[in-house]
Protein backbone atom coordinates (compact mmCIF):
# COMPACT_ATOMS: atom_id res chain seq x y z
CA UNK A 1 0.00 0.00 0.00
CA UNK A 2 1.24 3.87 -0.42
CA UNK A 3 1.52 5.57 2.85
CA UNK A 4 1.91 9.47 3.21
CA UNK A 5 3.48 10.28 6.54
CA UNK A 6 3.67 14.06 7.26
CA UNK A 7 6.36 14.80 10.19
CA UNK A 8 9.47 13.21 10.47
CA UNK A 9 9.90 13.28 13.74
CA UNK A 10 10.55 10.31 16.16
CA UNK A 11 6.51 9.05 15.34
CA UNK A 12 6.48 9.52 11.33
CA UNK A 13 10.17 8.63 11.31
CA UNK A 14 9.84 4.83 12.78
CA UNK A 15 6.86 4.57 11.60
CA UNK A 16 8.11 5.42 7.99
CA UNK A 17 11.26 2.71 8.90
CA UNK A 18 8.91 0.08 10.09
CA UNK A 19 6.04 0.25 6.99
CA UNK A 20 8.96 -0.04 4.64
CA UNK A 21 10.71 -3.07 6.39
CA UNK A 22 7.10 -4.21 5.81
CA UNK A 23 7.00 -3.98 2.38
CA UNK A 24 5.07 -0.40 1.77
CA UNK A 25 5.57 2.25 -0.70
CA UNK A 26 6.57 5.25 2.11
CA UNK A 27 6.65 9.28 1.71
CA UNK A 28 7.83 11.12 4.15
CA UNK A 29 7.24 14.82 4.59
CA UNK A 30 9.59 17.10 6.79
CA UNK A 31 9.98 20.35 6.82
CA UNK A 32 12.95 20.99 9.40
CA UNK A 33 15.91 21.19 7.05
CA UNK A 34 18.57 20.02 10.10
CA UNK A 35 15.90 17.10 10.24
CA UNK A 36 15.46 16.56 6.42
CA UNK A 37 19.27 16.55 6.16
CA UNK A 38 19.39 13.02 8.76
CA UNK A 39 16.17 11.06 7.26
CA UNK A 40 17.35 11.68 3.54
CA UNK A 41 20.66 10.04 4.49
CA UNK A 42 18.53 6.87 5.01
CA UNK A 43 15.27 7.38 3.14
CA UNK A 44 16.77 9.08 0.26
CA UNK A 45 14.22 9.56 -2.28
CA UNK A 46 11.16 8.34 0.11
CA UNK A 47 11.29 11.82 2.16
CA UNK A 48 10.52 15.47 0.60
CA UNK A 49 10.95 18.53 2.12
CA UNK A 50 8.50 20.86 2.33
CA UNK A 51 5.48 22.09 4.88
CA UNK A 52 2.80 19.36 4.26
CA UNK A 53 0.03 22.06 5.07
CA UNK A 54 1.34 23.49 1.81
CA UNK A 55 -0.95 21.66 -1.27
CA UNK A 56 1.33 21.77 -3.88
CA UNK A 57 3.97 19.61 -1.36
CA UNK A 58 1.25 17.61 -1.06
CA UNK A 59 0.87 16.92 -5.12
CA UNK A 60 4.74 16.45 -5.05
CA UNK A 61 4.31 13.96 -2.43
CA UNK A 62 1.74 12.08 -4.84
CA UNK A 63 -1.55 12.89 -3.31
CA UNK A 64 -3.55 12.83 -6.16
CA UNK A 65 -2.52 9.06 -6.62
CA UNK A 66 -4.20 9.33 -3.62
CA UNK A 67 -2.67 7.31 -1.32
CA UNK A 68 -4.05 4.37 0.77
CA UNK A 69 -3.32 6.32 4.14
CA UNK A 70 -2.16 9.49 5.40
CA UNK A 71 -0.78 10.16 8.78
CA UNK A 72 -0.60 13.57 10.32
CA UNK A 73 2.38 12.47 12.77
CA UNK A 74 3.36 16.17 12.96
CA UNK A 75 4.27 18.13 16.29
CA UNK A 76 1.59 20.43 15.75
CA UNK A 77 -1.93 19.60 16.59
CA UNK A 78 -3.28 22.32 14.46
CA UNK A 79 -0.85 21.31 10.79
CA UNK A 80 -2.38 17.55 11.72
CA UNK A 81 -5.83 18.87 11.76
CA UNK A 82 -5.35 20.38 8.29
CA UNK A 83 -3.49 17.58 6.73
CA UNK A 84 -6.12 15.65 7.34
CA UNK A 85 -8.87 17.81 5.96
CA UNK A 86 -7.09 18.68 3.20
CA UNK A 87 -6.17 15.46 2.48
CA UNK A 88 -9.58 13.67 2.91
CA UNK A 89 -11.69 16.75 2.07
CA UNK A 90 -9.60 17.61 -1.15
CA UNK A 91 -7.88 14.68 -2.09
CA UNK A 92 -10.20 11.71 -1.17
CA UNK A 93 -7.93 9.75 0.68
CA UNK A 94 -10.00 7.59 2.44
CA UNK A 95 -7.82 6.50 5.10
CA UNK A 96 -5.99 9.33 7.63
CA UNK A 97 -5.00 9.07 10.83
CA UNK A 98 -3.65 12.29 12.96
CA UNK A 99 -1.16 12.08 15.79
CA UNK A 100 -2.63 14.06 18.78
CA UNK A 101 0.61 15.80 20.73
CA UNK A 102 -1.54 17.78 23.51
CA UNK A 103 -4.51 15.45 24.78
CA UNK A 104 -6.59 19.00 25.47
CA UNK A 105 -6.70 19.30 21.81
CA UNK A 106 -8.41 15.91 21.75
CA UNK A 107 -11.69 17.85 21.53
CA UNK A 108 -11.08 19.72 18.29
CA UNK A 109 -10.49 16.93 16.73
CA UNK A 110 -13.67 14.92 17.66
CA UNK A 111 -15.41 18.57 16.86
CA UNK A 112 -13.87 18.52 13.32
CA UNK A 113 -14.55 14.96 12.93
CA UNK A 114 -10.97 13.60 12.69
CA UNK A 115 -10.55 9.81 13.83
CA UNK A 116 -9.04 7.91 14.10
CA UNK A 117 -6.46 9.27 16.41
CA UNK A 118 -3.44 8.66 18.55
CA UNK A 119 -2.27 10.32 21.22
CA UNK A 120 0.88 8.95 23.17
CA UNK A 121 -0.24 10.50 26.60
CA UNK A 122 -3.84 9.81 26.37
CA UNK A 123 -2.41 5.74 25.78
CA UNK A 124 -0.18 5.65 28.73
CA UNK A 125 -2.63 7.29 30.54
CA UNK A 126 -5.06 4.79 29.40
CA UNK A 127 -2.19 1.99 31.07
CA UNK A 128 -1.73 4.37 34.30
CA UNK A 129 -5.69 3.81 35.02
CA UNK A 130 -5.64 0.15 33.74
CA UNK A 131 -3.02 -0.40 36.39
CA UNK A 132 -3.70 1.50 39.34
CA UNK A 133 -7.41 2.31 38.81
CA UNK A 134 -8.40 5.83 40.43
CA UNK A 135 -11.95 5.73 39.71
CA UNK A 136 -12.93 2.47 40.18
CA UNK A 137 -14.09 2.48 36.48
CA UNK A 138 -11.08 1.70 33.78
CA UNK A 139 -11.88 2.86 30.15
CA UNK A 140 -11.16 -0.57 27.84
CA UNK A 141 -11.80 1.32 24.42
CA UNK A 142 -13.35 3.87 22.85
CA UNK A 143 -15.39 3.53 19.55
CA UNK A 144 -15.60 7.27 18.50
CA UNK A 145 -17.28 6.55 15.29
CA UNK A 146 -20.12 4.43 17.40
CA UNK A 147 -19.96 7.11 19.96
CA UNK A 148 -19.68 4.03 22.43
CA UNK A 149 -17.25 2.76 25.30
CA UNK A 150 -16.38 -0.16 26.51
CA UNK A 151 -15.35 0.24 30.38
CA UNK A 152 -13.99 -2.61 33.46
CA UNK A 153 -15.40 -2.51 36.95
CA UNK A 154 -14.15 -4.77 39.69
CA UNK A 155 -17.16 -5.16 42.13
CA UNK A 156 -15.70 -4.65 45.49
CA UNK A 157 -16.74 -5.17 49.24
CA UNK A 158 -19.78 -2.67 49.90
CA UNK A 159 -20.32 -1.67 46.21
CA UNK A 160 -23.35 -0.69 45.40
CA UNK A 161 -24.44 -3.48 43.08
CA UNK A 162 -23.22 -6.32 45.61
CA UNK A 163 -25.82 -9.29 45.44
CA UNK A 164 -28.12 -7.42 43.23
CA UNK A 165 -29.39 -9.07 39.73
CA UNK A 166 -29.46 -7.54 36.63
CA UNK A 167 -32.13 -6.76 35.87
CA UNK A 168 -32.58 -4.60 39.06
CA UNK A 169 -29.94 -2.33 38.59
CA UNK A 170 -30.85 1.00 37.22
CA UNK A 171 -28.28 1.09 34.35
CA UNK A 172 -28.06 4.26 32.70
CA UNK A 173 -30.06 4.45 28.92
CA UNK A 174 -28.18 2.71 26.29
CA UNK A 175 -25.98 0.66 28.77
CA UNK A 176 -25.09 -2.92 29.16
CA UNK A 177 -23.05 -4.99 30.86
CA UNK A 178 -21.59 -7.91 28.70
CA UNK A 179 -19.57 -9.92 30.33
CA UNK A 180 -18.53 -10.73 34.17
CA UNK A 181 -15.15 -12.62 34.80
CA UNK A 182 -15.74 -14.74 38.10
CA UNK A 183 -12.23 -16.46 39.39
CA UNK A 184 -10.79 -16.67 36.09
CA UNK A 185 -13.89 -17.23 34.06
CA UNK A 186 -15.78 -15.03 31.77
CA UNK A 187 -19.81 -15.65 31.19
CA UNK A 188 -22.53 -13.22 29.05
CA UNK A 189 -24.57 -11.98 32.28
CA UNK A 190 -28.43 -12.10 32.05
CA UNK A 191 -31.12 -10.91 33.78
CA UNK A 192 -31.33 -13.18 36.47
CA UNK A 193 -27.25 -13.11 37.18
CA UNK A 194 -26.19 -11.90 40.62
CA UNK A 195 -23.24 -9.58 40.60
CA UNK A 196 -20.79 -10.84 43.62
CA UNK A 197 -17.59 -9.41 45.09
CA UNK A 198 -14.77 -9.63 43.23
CA UNK A 199 -16.40 -9.98 39.73
CA UNK A 200 -15.02 -7.84 37.09
CA UNK A 201 -17.52 -6.04 34.71
CA UNK A 202 -17.66 -5.05 31.67
CA UNK A 203 -19.77 -2.60 30.04
CA UNK A 204 -20.66 -1.31 27.41
CA UNK A 205 -22.18 2.62 27.55
CA UNK A 206 -22.11 6.30 25.87
CA UNK A 207 -19.24 8.46 26.64
CA UNK A 208 -20.57 10.98 29.24
CA UNK A 209 -22.45 8.20 31.52
CA UNK A 210 -19.73 6.93 33.43
CA UNK A 211 -21.09 8.65 36.50
CA UNK A 212 -24.17 7.14 36.23
CA UNK A 213 -22.81 4.02 35.98
CA UNK A 214 -20.14 4.12 38.26
CA UNK A 215 -23.56 5.14 40.93
CA UNK A 216 -25.23 2.03 39.98
CA UNK A 217 -21.77 -0.16 40.07
CA UNK A 218 -19.67 1.39 42.98
CA UNK A 219 -21.08 3.52 45.14
CA UNK A 220 -22.69 6.63 45.55
CA UNK B 1 -22.37 43.62 19.67
CA UNK B 2 -20.01 41.80 21.35
CA UNK B 3 -16.60 40.49 18.88
CA UNK B 4 -14.04 38.40 19.60
CA UNK B 5 -10.62 38.80 18.30
CA UNK B 6 -8.21 36.20 18.31
CA UNK B 7 -4.29 37.02 17.66
CA UNK B 8 -3.17 40.40 18.79
CA UNK B 9 -0.79 41.37 16.34
CA UNK B 10 -0.59 44.66 14.06
CA UNK B 11 -3.81 43.30 12.17
CA UNK B 12 -6.21 42.00 15.36
CA UNK B 13 -5.04 44.84 17.46
CA UNK B 14 -6.44 47.56 14.59
CA UNK B 15 -9.31 45.59 14.21
CA UNK B 16 -10.12 45.24 17.92
CA UNK B 17 -9.69 48.80 18.45
CA UNK B 18 -11.88 50.11 15.49
CA UNK B 19 -14.58 47.92 16.28
CA UNK B 20 -14.30 49.42 20.16
CA UNK B 21 -14.43 52.98 18.64
CA UNK B 22 -17.89 51.75 16.75
CA UNK B 23 -19.48 50.86 19.81
CA UNK B 24 -18.54 47.32 19.90
CA UNK B 25 -17.66 45.21 23.06
CA UNK B 26 -14.44 43.61 22.34
CA UNK B 27 -12.57 41.26 23.93
CA UNK B 28 -9.18 40.29 22.81
CA UNK B 29 -7.38 37.11 23.05
CA UNK B 30 -3.48 36.58 22.92
CA UNK B 31 -1.31 34.02 23.79
CA UNK B 32 1.52 36.84 24.70
CA UNK B 33 0.74 39.42 27.56
CA UNK B 34 2.84 42.39 26.32
CA UNK B 35 0.22 42.04 22.97
CA UNK B 36 -1.86 44.34 25.25
CA UNK B 37 0.41 46.97 24.55
CA UNK B 38 -0.71 47.30 21.08
CA UNK B 39 -4.09 47.94 22.35
CA UNK B 40 -2.93 51.56 23.50
CA UNK B 41 -4.01 52.91 27.13
CA UNK B 42 -7.66 53.62 26.38
CA UNK B 43 -8.17 50.08 25.83
CA UNK B 44 -11.44 49.46 27.29
CA UNK B 45 -12.45 46.01 26.03
CA UNK B 46 -11.31 42.48 27.73
CA UNK B 47 -8.06 40.98 27.26
CA UNK B 48 -7.68 37.52 27.81
CA UNK B 49 -4.01 35.95 27.56
CA UNK B 50 -3.25 32.78 26.42
CA UNK B 51 -4.30 30.15 23.39
CA UNK B 52 -7.00 30.86 21.02
CA UNK B 53 -6.99 26.59 20.77
CA UNK B 54 -8.26 26.80 24.92
CA UNK B 55 -12.48 26.29 24.28
CA UNK B 56 -12.69 26.41 28.39
CA UNK B 57 -11.25 30.23 27.86
CA UNK B 58 -12.70 31.45 24.57
CA UNK B 59 -16.24 30.38 26.79
CA UNK B 60 -14.66 32.16 29.74
CA UNK B 61 -14.10 35.11 27.04
CA UNK B 62 -17.34 34.84 25.99
CA UNK B 63 -17.74 33.27 22.60
CA UNK B 64 -21.39 31.94 23.37
CA UNK B 65 -22.76 35.45 23.61
CA UNK B 66 -20.42 37.09 21.08
CA UNK B 67 -21.66 38.50 17.28
CA UNK B 68 -18.41 37.92 15.97
CA UNK B 69 -15.69 36.58 16.28
CA UNK B 70 -11.88 37.90 13.88
CA UNK B 71 -9.41 34.93 13.70
CA UNK B 72 -6.12 36.56 13.20
CA UNK B 73 -3.08 35.01 14.84
CA UNK B 74 0.64 34.02 13.01
CA UNK B 75 -0.52 30.65 12.06
CA UNK B 76 -2.91 29.62 8.97
CA UNK B 77 -3.60 26.31 10.67
CA UNK B 78 -4.15 27.35 13.84
CA UNK B 79 -7.19 30.06 11.96
CA UNK B 80 -8.57 27.48 10.58
CA UNK B 81 -9.02 25.43 13.42
CA UNK B 82 -10.34 27.65 15.51
CA UNK B 83 -12.60 29.75 13.02
CA UNK B 84 -14.15 26.32 12.62
CA UNK B 85 -14.60 25.78 16.17
CA UNK B 86 -16.07 29.06 16.59
CA UNK B 87 -18.83 28.50 13.56
CA UNK B 88 -19.55 25.02 13.93
CA UNK B 89 -19.20 24.12 17.71
CA UNK B 90 -20.05 27.24 18.69
CA UNK B 91 -22.34 28.47 16.45
CA UNK B 92 -20.87 31.98 16.30
CA UNK B 93 -22.90 34.49 13.23
CA UNK B 94 -20.33 35.76 11.52
CA UNK B 95 -16.86 34.00 11.59
CA UNK B 96 -13.81 36.34 9.47
CA UNK B 97 -10.29 34.35 9.98
CA UNK B 98 -7.43 35.55 8.12
CA UNK B 99 -5.20 33.22 6.14
CA UNK B 100 -1.62 34.28 4.17
CA UNK B 101 -1.39 31.02 1.97
CA UNK B 102 -4.18 31.52 -0.85
CA UNK B 103 -4.09 28.22 -1.66
CA UNK B 104 -5.66 26.79 1.55
CA UNK B 105 -7.76 29.86 1.55
CA UNK B 106 -9.07 28.75 -1.79
CA UNK B 107 -10.18 25.83 -0.57
CA UNK B 108 -11.73 26.40 3.15
CA UNK B 109 -13.47 28.99 0.96
CA UNK B 110 -15.28 26.35 -0.42
CA UNK B 111 -16.30 24.92 2.80
CA UNK B 112 -18.00 27.69 3.74
CA UNK B 113 -15.53 29.91 6.01
CA UNK B 114 -15.29 33.56 5.66
CA UNK B 115 -12.24 33.81 4.82
CA UNK B 116 -9.54 37.12 4.15
CA UNK B 117 -6.40 36.10 2.50
CA UNK B 118 -3.87 39.44 2.07
CA UNK B 119 -1.28 37.35 0.26
CA UNK B 120 -4.47 37.20 -2.85
CA UNK B 121 -5.68 40.75 -1.94
CA UNK B 122 -1.48 41.95 -2.33
CA UNK B 123 -1.39 39.89 -5.69
CA UNK B 124 -4.11 41.20 -6.99
CA UNK B 125 -2.84 44.82 -6.33
CA UNK B 126 0.69 44.65 -7.83
CA UNK B 127 -0.20 42.82 -10.97
CA UNK B 128 -3.26 45.62 -11.89
CA UNK B 129 -0.57 48.12 -10.68
CA UNK B 130 1.40 46.70 -13.45
CA UNK B 131 -1.13 46.44 -16.10
CA UNK B 132 -2.48 50.01 -15.32
CA UNK B 133 1.34 50.57 -16.87
CA UNK B 134 1.05 49.04 -19.64
CA UNK B 135 -1.91 50.57 -20.92
CA UNK B 136 -0.26 53.85 -19.67
CA UNK B 137 2.68 53.12 -21.80
CA UNK B 138 0.87 51.84 -24.79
Amino acid sequence: MYVLIAGGGKVGANLARSLIRAGHEVTLIEQKPYRYDKLEAEFEHQVLRGDATELFVLERAGVKRPPDLVVAATGDDEDNIVICQLTREKYGVGNVIARINDPRNQSYFDLLGISPTVSATGAIMGLIEHEVPEHGLIQLLELRKENLEIVEVTVDKGANCQGKRVRTLRLPDGARLISVVRAGKAAVPDDETQLEVGDQVLAILEPGKEDELRRVLLRD
Amino acid sequence: MKALVIGCGRVGSAVAQQLQGSGWDVTVFDENEDALGRLGESWRGGFVVGHGMDLQLLREGGIEEADAVVVTTDGDNTNLVIAQAAQKHFGVPTVIVRVLDPARAQFYATKGLRIVCPTSAAIETLVGAVRQAEEVST
